[in-house]
């Protein structure tokens, strides 16, 4: 139906996800686990900006599941991206 | 019109409108039953997956823990949220690329063993039972409280409703019934808050509430009601009390049971295609979050509501919602110094626990069916008074449902919340109800056991199974196994346990095979279960006490722990026994990358 990719292009597709991966679930990790956890006592000694609120109280009940958000975005957009560039030149359709 | 012909009204429309759609989008073939025909919009999907999430735990009970909570709410905030980037990121798109009806489907065929698919359908199966129990039994309750229909008939009257939708349609019915009652319970859980958010700070935003000052004052709002917590001997509200480490196993165990959980994995085989499975990731998130920064928030005001307006006040002179939900049982009051004033404070709990209870709870006297009234008009307890100042039991529940109430709101709000508790607990219990009949009717069967059955007649046994599903759930609901909160968190920490690693080595590696995924997962199973048990449904002649936690983690987190065994346990026996074989890592790779990078065109949901 449609030309295939070559077999490097498909392991540089594969190997750049991954490191989108290792980035992506890094910050989820800082963010949740870190500063709304571990880090959250430290945190607490600020407050979050404009506002009377500690900050590691705001980032454990709220911030983080802000975060979340945009990290799904930003997931969203950077494997489109990749999709689009491997499959450029092969005639094919995007996010299959 | 009252509160409660408000109720009825709301519900009976509510109702009207399920029904409706569910004889709209009849379900024609399995793959209309199973996956909705893999053709629902990912806007739409994330709606449905939002109110499939959101149980009634998430509506009903979740403000008031964490009002009670304080910080370390945020086990339940972040917990319940966190799992879904890594849904989106380790899972949704490699399974919907895979391309079948469930999550048995591509463990059976991942690692190529119908040991390993029957392990993962017998989980699957027990999960979902826990669970749905837990919704039928919370559908009975917000009948009783709000339409003072006995419990059971409540339960019944959900059991009818969910039939109806689930058999009718299958996935398909239960998803566009979904995105319905996800409308129903945002706008149910908004409308208050953006109320007593105007009330108490002056900021229309419940989210931006939580961090804006008291209204007419420059203190921060929380900042407020610390000092109130701290006056009455309470804790300090935005501090947190359980142990680190417990608290991070939790948060953990949650986020990774959340992305291990049959029916919500399952909705990423819905959609259109692989990107839109991202994007559905996003939009599901999106619409849970809506009501998780609200949720803070809520606990904030109503906590501030409620130790204003109780402490040092006359019972007498009290606004009715105070007797009403007294009526209910959700508050209980002892005057220990006999002044006919409600002593409100941290010095611990009001009375004892009762010798037919487990946990603090109030026995009311009940002389044939009229209350025992004391001094003041107050229903009389068996409890026995404990030796503290603290005279007042607040049932957390209590901070939802009363809520509005408490700030005065019109009867219509009132009607609103009832009909967003049913939403909630509804639209999960459909998409539980239709996992366990895709197990049995799919994996088992036209799988395991009978692969030449015919699309029809797999199509007639999984809406059989869906009935006697509902039904069995029904009977769970009118009778709650008594430990039905222990069992959701083992559903949680066995998903952690046993289904999460399993897909994800399924998808990153090539090497993990059936000897390893097996193992694995027993591994993870046996011992979260044994822990879980072993803490909190043993007989209490036997049962551990907290003094012997390992490491100081609580039975809710043990889920984190159980997942780090499955992965040891799964690589290792991979590597000691062969790889598996060539058409496994095909496969894997196949999911890996889009199909057109091999020349192939996407993959629906195969029709079998």
């Amino acid at each position: 139906m449609s030309n295939p990719t070559t077999e490097q292009a498909r392991r540089l597709y594969w190997k750049a996800n991954l490191k989108w991966l290792a980035i992506l679930l890094s910050i989820w990790a800082f963010v949740s686990l870190g500063c709304g956890i571990l880090f959250v006592d430290f945190l607490d000694k600020f407050k979050l900006p404009g506002s009377d609120l500690n900050l590691g109280f705001w980032f454990a009940q709220q911030g983080s599941i802000y975060c979340f958000i945009l990290l799904i975005v930003a997931y969203a957009r950077v494997m489109n991206r990749l999709d689009r560039e491997l499959l450029a030149g092969t005639g094919a359709e995007e996010g299959s | 019109m009252d509160a409660t012909t408000w109720t009825y009204v709301f519900v009976g429309l509510s109702f009207a409108l399920y029904i409706g759609i569910a004889i709209w989008t009849r379900a024609g073939n399995t793959g209309d039953f199973y996956v909705a025909g893999g053709g629902v919009p990912k806007i739409a999907n994330g709606m449905a997956t939002a109110a499939d999430w959101m149980s009634a735990a998430s509506f009903l009970s979740m403000a008031g823990l964490i009002s009670v909570m304080g910080r370390d709410g945020a086990v339940y905030l972040m917990g319940w949220t966190g799992g879904y980037v890594l849904l989106a990121l380790l899972l949704a798109p490699y399974l919907r690329r895979f391309g079948k009806f469930t999550v048995p489907d591509f463990i059976g065929d991942r690692y190529d063993s119908s040991t390993a698919r029957v392990v993962a359908v017998f989980c699957a199966i027990f999960v979902s039972f826990t669970y749905v129990a837990g919704q039928m039994r919370g559908t009975g309750v917000v009948f009783s409280r709000f339409l003072e229909v006995d419990v059971n008939t409540g339960v019944i009257i959900g059991m009818v409703i969910v039939l109806f939708y689930a058999v009718l349609g299958g996935m398909k019915g239960i998803t566009y019934t979904q995105v319905a009652q996800y409308c129903v319970l945002i706008f149910a859980y908004l409308v208050p808050a953006i109320f007593i958010s105007i009330m108490l700070t002056g900021n229309p935003i419940p989210q931006l509430g939580l961090a804006s000052d008291a209204a007419g004052e420059s203190v921060g709002l929380v900042q407020k009601l610390d000092g109130l917590s701290k006056e009455l001997g309470f804790d300090e509200y935005s501090s947190g009390h359980k142990p680190l480490i417990d608290v991070f196993a939790i948060t953990l165990a949650l986020m990774v049971g959340t992305a291990g959980l049959p029916h919500v994995i399952v909705r990423f085989y819905t959609v259109k295609k692989v990107s839109d499975a991202r994007k559905s990731a996003f939009w599901a998130l999106l619409f849970i979050g809506i009501l998780y920064t609200t949720a803070p928030a809520i606990a904030v005001f109503a906590r501030t509501n409620l130790l204003s307006t109780v402490s040092e006040a006359t019972y007498t002179e009290l606004p009715s919602w105070f007797k009403k939900w007294e009526n209910s049982g959700l508050i209980a009051w002892i005057d220990k110094n006999a002044d006919g004033k409600i002593t409100y404070n941290g010095s611990g709990e009001a009375f004892k626990i009762h010798p037919t209870k487990t946990k603090v709870e109030p026995v009311f006297v009940e002389k044939g069916s009229v209350n025992e009234k004391g001094f003041s008009n107050e229903r009389v307890l068996y409890n026995e008074p404990t030796d503290n100042t603290n005279e007042l039991y607040v049932d957390p529940d209590i901070i939802v449902l009363a809520n509005p109430e408490i700030a005065q709101l019109p009867g219509w709000v009132v009607g609103l919340v009832a009909a967003g508790g049913l939403a909630a607990a509804l639209s999960t219990a459909a998409g539980l109800l239709l996992v366990i009949s895709t197990s049995i009717a799919h994996d088992l069967v036209k799988r395991t056991l009978n692969p030449s059955i015919s699309d029809k007649a797999e199509l007639l046994l999984a809406r059989c199974a869906a009935g006697v599903a509902v039904i069995v759930a029904g009977y769970f609901g009118i009778n709650p196994p008594g430990f039905v909160a222990q069992v959701v968190a083992f559903a949680f920490g066995l998903a952690a346990s046993s289904f999460f690693p399993a897909i994800v080595l399924g998808i990153f590696t090539k090497r993990v095979n059936r000897f390893g995924a097996v193992s694995g997962m027993i591994a993870g199973i046996v011992f979260t279960g044994a822990y879980i048990w072993y803490f909190t449904l043993a007989d209490v002649a036997y049962r551990g006490t907290p003094d012997q936690f390992f490491f100081g983690i609580s039975p809710q987190g043990i889920g984190s722990i159980g997942m780090l065994i499955n992965f040891a346990v799964s690589i290792t026996v991979s590597l000691l026994t062969p790889r598996p074989p060539k058409h496994i890592e095909d496969l894997v790779d196949s999911i890996r990358m889009p199909r057109a990078a091999f020349g192939k065109a996407d993959a629906g949901p195969s029709h079998h």
